[in-house]
């Protein structure tokens, strides 16, 4: 059985007019690096805080349909239950940080040390997480004196320190250095191998495509289209609602039209353009 | 209006050196992209346009202004900043109040200021939510907020941190949009971002800084054409750039045109 079921999902805000989202089916595995990619306003956020439990608990508001994590039902938890086995980076890293610890390394503890667990376990988790978002020279430093990618940077490894069995990341590298970026893309990759389900909301397309398994686009708090990343990312229809493509796909969408390139399929990977525009 | 920077140091009060010794002159009307990696000093570094930050040693000058002379109110009225963290920014009750508080706040008469107002939210596309509170909005659209109350000052020399991050592609061709509109303008624009792709489409000069220096500035063209260079400062060239490079073509490929042009060509 799937990992995250969503059974017709519907949903809207206390204060908002219409659905935000609506209709969303959708079966996740365990293991699985799912992508979600939309405009603004299309409901991504709101699609993480329903799998985080946030919808409705948090937010209020009226909510259809079910989701599913690992057999129980959000509806039938509390938002503390939850939270043991789903966790949400939001999207504005800068509202992430407690408050109240003094250091980088406190800070990310913090969520062990509420679970209860034991001192020196607490530290080599710490420690490890820290070292995987590659933060570790960050440990003594207060974490309101960081800048915008550093601050990002602790708000994620807060959440993986916790190894939620389902983690939630939503734009992880919206502050990021390009190769900060393709590091987090990595490690959540190995994250995915080792057993933990992602569902991460990027615009990164590039890195997407070399990364996730596969790439859901909402649009109107509805899905438009799901499915590989190469398939996704490069179809016609994206481009119709204003999605962002790559650069490559782009380009090659263009030199299609003066008969540069030649293959069937389009380009979303720099491997996959050097092979079309070799041949 | 020239920005003149003379070998600027700035230490943090915890004792951190965010910048050791930089020297740059920007000029009026120029549009200069700042890139680099994370904690490079990016931000440091354009907090002490506007007198956020004054300088450990060295001096930074807005024209004949050293900023160290005039207050933070006073530079207002020449430098635009809009923060990475649009929050920071953020504080009135409806967003055309917040958009038209600056203007209000640096003295122009109430025709000139509400002809500013209009012209920022009509370019920021903001028309539609000028009654709407700031934070019922979604980050992006905050952050397009904070945008649209800067761009309202009508100041010389306007700076944005980041102003794409989390923006669709049809929100990131707004931000593209509002730039050229500057520059058309005669405005100087700097502007700090990550999104090299968007960089290598929109600006002239690139800078790029690497632990509180800096270790390249130049042309587009140049700057993006050295990879090895940029990786120390953890930044990759645009996805045609490392496209053209791997197809062997011999100029630097900053734009698609470009790209097609060159190609067709090979
Ligand atoms: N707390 C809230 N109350 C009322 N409406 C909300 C709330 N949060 C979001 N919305 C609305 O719900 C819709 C979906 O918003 P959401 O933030 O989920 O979109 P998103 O795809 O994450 O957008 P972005 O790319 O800007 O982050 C939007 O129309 C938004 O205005
Ligand atoms: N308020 C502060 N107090 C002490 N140190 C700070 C403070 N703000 C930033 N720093 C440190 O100064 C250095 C430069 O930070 P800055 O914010 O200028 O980086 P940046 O280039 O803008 O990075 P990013 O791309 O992550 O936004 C970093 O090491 C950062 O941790
Ligand atoms: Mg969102
Ligand atoms: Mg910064």
């Amino acid at each position: 059985m799937a990992f995250v079921i969503l059974k017709d999902l519907a949903y809207q805000y206390p204060s908002s007019t219409g659905l935000v989202l609506e209709n969303i089916s959708l079966q996740i595995q365990e293991g699985e690096f799912v992508s979600i990619i939309g405009p603004n306003g299309a409901g991504k956020s709101t699609l993480c805080y329903a799998l985080a439990g946030f919808v409705p608990h948090f937010f209020k508001g009226e909510i259809s349909g079910e989701v599913e994590v690992d057999g129980r039902k959000s509806s039938e938890s509390t938002l503390d239950e939850w939270a043991l086995n789903v966790g949400l980076a939001f999207q504005n890293p800068f509202n992430q940080i407690s408050g109240a610890k003094y250091t980088v390394f406190e800070e990310i503890a913090f969520g062990l040390e509420n679970i209860g667990v034991p001192r020196d376990e607490m530290k080599k988790r710490v420690e490890d997480a820290m070292s995987l978002t590659g933060i570790s020279d960050l440990a003594d430093r207060s974490p309101y004196s960081l800048s915008g990618g550093q601050q990002q940077r602790v708000a994620l490894t807060s959440i993986l320190v916790m190894r939620p069995r389902l983690l939630v990341l939503d734009e992880p590298t919206s502050q990021m250095d390009p190769v900060g970026t393709r590091e987090v893309f990595g490690v959540v990759r190995k994250m995915a191998e080792e057993g933990m389900t992602v569902v991460m909301v990027e615009h990164k397309v590039e890195w997407i495509a070399n990364f996730a398994d596969r790439v859901i686009a909402l649009k109107d708090g509805q899905i438009l289209i799901e499915g590989k990343p190469n398939e996704v990312l490069t179809s016609d229809l994206l481009i119709e609602n204003g999605f962002g493509i790559s650069r490559y796909t782009s380009a090659a969408r263009e030199a299609r039209k003066r008969g540069l390139w030649k293959k069937e399929k389009l380009p979303v990977t720099l491997d996959e353009a050097v092979e079309g525009f070799k041949s | 209006m020239k920005i003149i920077i003379n070998n600027l140091h700035f230490t943090y009060p915890t004792g951190l050196e965010a910048l050791k010794g930089i020297s740059l002159t920007i000029n009026p009307g120029e549009q200069v992209a700042i890139v680099g990696q994370n904690g490079a000093g990016k931000t440091t570094l354009v907090r002490h346009f506007n007198g956020l930050l004054k300088p450990t040693s060295g001096a930074i000058s807005i024209g004949e202004w050293e900023t160290t002379k005039y207050s933070t109110a006073k530079l207002a009225s020449r430098v635009g900043y809009v923060f990475q963290n649009p929050d920071e920014q953020l504080f009135s009750r409806d967003v055309l109040a917040e958009v038209s508080f600056g203007p209000r706040n640096l003295g122009y008469e109430k025709s000139k200021a509400d002809e500013l107002v209009k012209r920022a939210m009509a370019l920021t596309e903001l028309n539609d939510k000028a009654e709407t509170n700031p934070y019922d909005l979604s980050p992006t659209w905050r952050k397009m907020v904070a945008l649209a109350s800067i761009i309202a000052m009508d100041t010389p020399i306007i700076i944005f941190d980041e102003p794409t991050t989390g923006q669709d592609a049809v929100n990131v061709a707004r931000i593209a949009n509002v730039i050229a509109e500057l520059k058309r303008e005669g405005r100087t624009v700097v502007t700090i971002t990550h999104d090299i792709d968007f960089c290598a489409e929109n600006f002239e000069r690139i800078i790029a800084l690497a632990k509180g220096q800096v270790l390249l500035d130049g042309l587009a063209r140049d700057v993006l054409g050295q990879g090895e260079i940029l990786a120390q400062t953890y930044v990759e060239p645009p996805q045609l750039t490392r496209l053209g490079k791997r197809l062997g073509l011999k100029e630097t490929i900053t734009k698609q045109d470009q790209f097609l042009n060159a190609i067709a060509r090979d």
